[in-house]
């Protein structure tokens, strides 16, 4: 069974009729690269670990809390070097299914992850891998700004601090704060508290703080929920900019935003039993434009429910 | 039928504004009432004790040691005895104090074990102060074989302050956001350094702070120390393993006891320089805080 299919090549795939795609604009190059494969859930699981152009896939993923399943049988491959975007609404498990990717799961005594996540094609549950060791190579950046009660400069050193960085670690801030867009509001007082920064400032503070242990992706659970829609958009752009660099993956409940800033969608919505399942995943404009599920297209034009 | 409906319908709000606002102004002058005369009784206090000890308070006092004759009475080795006290009693009760309440936070598992414990932990800090001296004279002075000496007397106190160490450590760990530990955890940090980088700078001026109110308490204490071997009348300054300590709240007892009123008045001069130690003390904790918080607020 095929279980990839180029964006081109889907319509005609699945039998349905397609409208002629539109121009790809400047923002939506990406989407509309061939190289950016999809994966549609119908074809899981999706052997292709071996796909240089995935950095994490999911193999039948399930979450449990205790005896209540979050996540059921979820199979998907994230591309590297994209910002990706997984939607749904509350409660189907978006953020459980982001908080598989950095083990943060882990720390949830009840939480038990079934099925294989592959990183660079190495399964991080599997027997022998260090949740800790995964973290550095993934971060994460949370819903509410969150630095830490201690000066912008030690914020940012923390995560090389803790892993045992041996470089120059103010270069390493300079660095981490410039990526996040922040150096110039902030460089004359690296040394003052975090707390006295903006939202929209501590949420890039806590982006940099992120970089600063040098991770190949970057998580983030609804990084713009408490900010202004001013920092919001910085936020936004600095995702694309940051998507050069980073694999993205955002959970979001902002349909603009996803359609905005990601170049890849996936939306879950949970079943009877209030399991979340992955529907469909494809490139963003698709998924907004011509989405081949009912539900998705429910819940993106906001007839869910 | 519609007049029925509008009656039905018609908001019926009784403001009864006056009465409202006189039971406010009531609340309002019970708690006058109340700041007032705590206030009254602490003036009262003082005003007796400075009456009768302030004329006594001078160098000789300070450096002074107790004597026969009241004129030529002081309390240095009471002074002393009270800062090497509170020394050694910080360095056994906070380290321990604290390790104990990180232990309960941040380790244990919510076991049923574990709730008990936290129990025990709370209902220890309504132990008589008198009872923790029985043990520390059975534990520190016979069984260990330390005697009547300053370490007995440091150990029983901080065993009488390790439960109100512990609880308010704990509930200055509890106080820190959730989302610090994770941002630590997501960053690769493991569960000590997450402990030891995030959570404890973040509760530190609460900890602080109840560390040091509750050694303000035990420099007050005098039931206990009499049974560990706290004695009345000493001249010369001990070590901390030597038999033969005082503390200043044994001198203050020991003098007030005494039938010549010109005792009774050192013994509040006594009393005088034990509050100046608490209130050093108070504001140490007030400065740490301070200081501690200024990055704090969530």
């Amino acid at each position: 069974m095929v279980s990839e299919v180029s964006p081109e090549a889907m319509g005609a795939a699945h039998g349905s009729a397609t409208p002629p795609a539109p121009e790809p604009s400047g923002r939506d190059r990406r989407a509309h690269d061939p190289r950016a494969r999809i994966h549609l859930a119908v074809d899981r699981p999706n052997r292709h670990s071996d796909d240089r152009d995935t950095i994490v896939e999911f193999r039948d993923v399930s979450c449990y809390y205790g005896p209540f399943r979050a996540i059921r049988d979820v199979s998907l491959a994230i591309p590297r070097h994209e910002v990706s975007a997984i939607i749904g609404p509350s409660g189907s498990g978006k953020s459980t299914l982001l908080r598989t990717i950095n083990r943060m799961n882990d720390l949830v005594p009840t939480a038990r992850t079934e099925g294989a996540i592959l990183f660079d094609g190495v399964d991080i549950y599997r027997p022998g891998v260090d949740a800790v060791g995964v973290r550095r190579r993934v971060g994460m950046v949370f819903q509410k700004p969150n630095p830490f009660p201690k000066s912008i400069y030690e914020n940012v050193a923390f995560g090389p601090r803790v892993n045992g960085y041996r470089g120059n670690l103010g270069e390493l801030v300079e660095r981490s704060l410039r990526r996040a867009a922040l150096w110039d509001e902030v460089k004359d007082k690296l040394r003052s508290s975090a707390l006295a920064l903006s939202g929209g400032q501590q949420q890039r503070l806590c982006i940099a703080r992120a970089i600063a242990t040098e991770p190949e992706v970057i998580l983030m659970d609804e990084p713009c929920s408490a900010l202004d829609p001013r920092a919001t958009l910085q936020i936004e752009d600095l995702m694309r900019e940051l998507s050069e660099r980073y694999t993205i993956v955002i959970v979001t409940h902002n349909m603009q935003q996803a359609a905005r800033a990601s170049d890849m969608t996936a939306f879950i919505t949970m079943d009877e039993s209030r399991a979340g399942y992955l529907v469909e995943v494809a490139p963003t404009l698709t998924i907004f434009t011509n989405p081949e599920h009912r539900l998705t297209e429910d819940y993106i034009s906001g007839r869910f429910g | 039928m519609s007049g029925l409906a509008r009656a039905a319908e018609a908001p019926r709000f009784e403001p009864a504004l006056m009465q409202r606002r006189l039971s406010g102004t009531l609340f309002y002058g019970a708690c006058l009432a109340a700041i007032g005369l705590t206030l009254l009784a602490i003036l009262l206090l003082l005003y007796d004790i400075f009456t009768r000890g302030l004329s006594h308070l001078d160098v000789d006092f300070l450096t002074g040691v107790p004597s026969r004759f009241p004129d030529r009475a002081g309390v240095l080795p009471a002074l002393v005895g009270s800062l090497q006290l509170g020394i050694l009693l910080a360095a056994i009760a906070f380290p321990v104090g604290v390790a104990a309440a990180v232990y309960l936070e941040e380790y244990a598992r919510q076991s049923r074990l574990n709730q008990l414990l936290r129990t025990n932990i709370a209902n220890l800090a309504g132990v008589p102060s008198i009872v923790y001296g029985i043990f520390g004279l059975a534990l520190f002075v016979r069984a260990l074989g330390l005697g009547y000496t300053l370490i007995a007397a440091a150990l029983t106190l901080a065993l009488l302050i390790l439960p109100v160490v512990i609880i308010s450590t704990m509930e200055a760990i509890r106080a820190v956001p959730p989302s610090q530990r994770e941002a630590a955890y997501a960053l690769g940090a493991t569960r000590w350094q997450v402990v030891s980088g995030a959570v404890l700078p973040a509760a530190a001026p609460g900890i602080m702070t109840g560390t040091i109110l509750a050694m303000a308490r035990a420099i007050g204490e005098t039931a206990p120390l009499i049974l560990v071997g706290a004695v009345t009348f000493v001249t010369y300054l001990p070590g901390p393993f030597e038999g033969g300590y005082t503390v200043l709240p044994i001198q203050v007892y020991s003098w007030a006891a005494r039938f010549q009123p010109a005792f009774q008045e050192i013994s509040a001069t006594a009393i005088i320089v034990l509050l100046a130690l608490l209130v050093v003390l108070n504001v140490l904790a007030l400065v740490v805080r301070v200081r501690l918080s200024r990055h704090l607020q969530w």
